[in-house]
């Protein structure tokens, strides 16, 4: 099944005392299936943030049409299969972490009873039931993060859209975040998120689209877009003469010192060969041999240049 | 269902905000400093008591409806709380209802609270209550609804200030629009005759809601009257409801 699908999207802004129009994306063909993680990646301003608008009925698109599991974004009843977690923690601070779930609970026309048990789960799925009694005022970004998910997630939805979810946590935060979000994926949910912080869209998604000024250029798994090939070898060596240095460097594609170590980077399986066979020969100690393929930031920013270019 | 959860939460957030308490201090002041008024005037110290009370709840009742009623619309779409009420199963026109009818409830205890004031102090001078100072703040809670609903209509497409300024020009315009009527009918040119008659019955006229002089002097006011102008305000308060809805229902929420 697929879970989101759009057609021609397209949307403008007009900016400024002169009205002018600008672009936020266009004509966006996107698919994401069901039961995926889909990494939504691009620099700021690239229309993310507006795609999610749009399927959330925020904003309303200039062209094209969108889908979510199988059905109309403009019908709000679809809404009820949805989980949004906007960008940045706003959420309403004078409430307690309690009173917040049981709020967004009332607008799906749960029963008292039906959304108290929900608020309980959540509130431990989150880790904050300690904190439920407590005004969110007094939360701090990772706490409101999280509280932002439970809220999201309160009508058990079947598709998730979470919007930079990461951002600006720190590294624990973060790692609570993702663990969440692969809990969720076991649950059978499909999750769409975007995000600018790239290791992490990496290890968590199954599927990636990448969006550059308003458009999507690449979409696919990660091992299609950044090759399954091993791009470099990085080789750490040491105990290595001047000379035996010098032949290194005729073969190697980069050779820098690092705490008097030597770490030697070649291109393919050939040049790794001919390397570590000037290192035996002169008696030089390996230490590691790492395999390296492109990254996604790698990528990206290729991408994104290539694009500027254009 | 919806509607209600939303009314709930902003009155919760109405009654958990400081400006709310000190203006109602401020008005339980005013309508306890009539007493010292009242003391000025020979034999006519009630009449000053309820004169100032009814004004009090009137003008306290408007700067909350101002204050409290734009800053909560606005602060949804600033704060961005909004978004996650929009990207759940709710209709547009149901989260402006909601926000509309949490600022009545809001405003009703407020009116309360200051009417037990009044009437206690009213009580204590007299030993008894007309019933027609209670008419008369049903109508000032009716004139508050009216001006609540402007409120709204403006905060659903402008800036806080913007909306403050323009609802307190509809509350000042409300209560001078008979005057501008009268002053197209006497005058010659149609222009000014169709002009006139336009803006008078596009504004509300708020003196509908205004008895308080004849309750003062113990004038009678009829249930006719007070019927009428319940409806007068029900139909116009519709009607700038459903304005707004349709800007809020257009509107992207950048």
């Amino acid at each position: 099944m697929i879970a989101v699908k759009t057609q021609g999207l397209s949307k403008e802004f007009r900016t400024g005392f002169t009205m002018k129009k600008v672009s936020a994306l266009h004509n966006l063909n996107l698919e994401v299936e069901g039961g995926d993680i889909f990494g939504y990646v691009g620099p700021n301003g690239a229309g993310k943030t507006t795609t999610l608008k749009i399927l959330t009925g925020l904003i309303y698109p200039a062209s094209g049409n969108a889908w979510i599991l199988g059905r109309d974004i403009r019908d709000v009843a679809i809404k009820k299969d949805i989980g949004f977690l906007p960008e940045g923690p706003y959420f309403y601070d004078y409430l307690t972490a309690k009173e917040f779930l049981y709020f967004y609970g009332q607008l799906f026309g749960m029963r008292k009873r039906e959304i108290e048990k929900k608020v309980d789960e959540l509130l431990d799925l989150v880790e904050l039931r300690h904190v439920k009694d407590i005004q969110l005022r007094r939360f701090s970004k990772g706490m409101l993060q999280r509280i932002g998910i439970a809220q999201a997630l309160i009508n058990d939805p079947k598709l998730l859209l979470l919007d930079e979810p990461m951002s600006g946590l720190d590294p624990i935060g973060r790692a609570k975040i993702k663990e969440i979000i692969l809990r969720l994926k076991e649950d059978g949910k499909t999750i769409l998120f975007s995000s600018h912080i790239l290791s992490d869209v990496e290890m968590l998604c199954d599927r990636v689209g990448i969006l550059t000024q308003g458009r999507l250029i690449d979409v696919g798994s990660l091992d299609t877009l950044l090759g399954s090939g091993i791009k470099s070898i990085e080789i750490v060596t040491s105990h290595i003469e001047k000379d035996t240095l010098r032949e290194i460097e005729t073969v190697a594609e980069k050779v820098t010192l690092r705490d008097e170590k030597l770490v030697i980077v070649v291109n393919g399986e050939e040049d790794k060969d001919r390397v570590l066979g000037i290192i035996n020969r002169n008696n030089g100690r390996l230490i590691s041999l790492t395999p390296g393929r492109k990254t996604l930031e790698e990528y990206l920013v290729e991408k994104v240049n290539r694009g500027a270019a254009l | 269902m919806k509607i209600r959860a939303i009314m709930i939460n902003t009155f919760r957030e109405a009654i958990r905000d400081k400006v709310l308490y000190s203006l109602l201090f401020f008005a339980l002041l005013m309508i306890g400093g009539s007493i010292l008024l009242g003391r000025l005037t020979i034999g006519e110290n009630i009449k000053i008591i309820k004169d100032m009370g009814l004004a009090s709840i009137s003008i306290f009742g408007l700067l909350i409806a101002i204050f409290v009623g734009i800053g909560l619309v606005y602060k949804e779409i600033d704060k961005k709380t909004i978004y996650t009420v929009i990207a759940k199963p709710v209709h547009r026109y149901q989260f402006l209802l909601g926000k509309y009818l949490g600022l009545i409830l809001t405003l009703l205890v407020e009116v309360a609270i200051m009417s037990f004031g009044l009437l206690l102090l009213v009580l204590s001078y007299e030993g008894h209550v007309e019933l027609s100072i209670l008419k008369a703040i049903l109508l000032i809670l009716f004139e508050l609804m009216t001006i609540t609903a402007v409120a709204i209509l403006f905060s659903s497409f402008s800036t806080p200030i913007l909306s403050g300024l323009f609802t307190l020009a509809v509350y000042i315009a409300g209560h001078l629009s008979r005057d501008l009527l009268a002053f197209g009918v006497e005058s010659e040119s149609a222009m000014i005759k169709y002009s006139t008659a336009f803006i008078y019955y596009s504004l509300p006229n708020l003196d509908n809601f205004n008895i308080k002089g004849r309750v003062v002097h113990e004038v009678l006011v009829s249930w006719e009257y007070l019927s009428f102008a319940m409806l007068y305000g029900v139909l116009y308060i519709s009607i700038i409801l459903l304005l707004s809805m349709v800007i809020f229902q257009k509107r992207d929420f950048r």
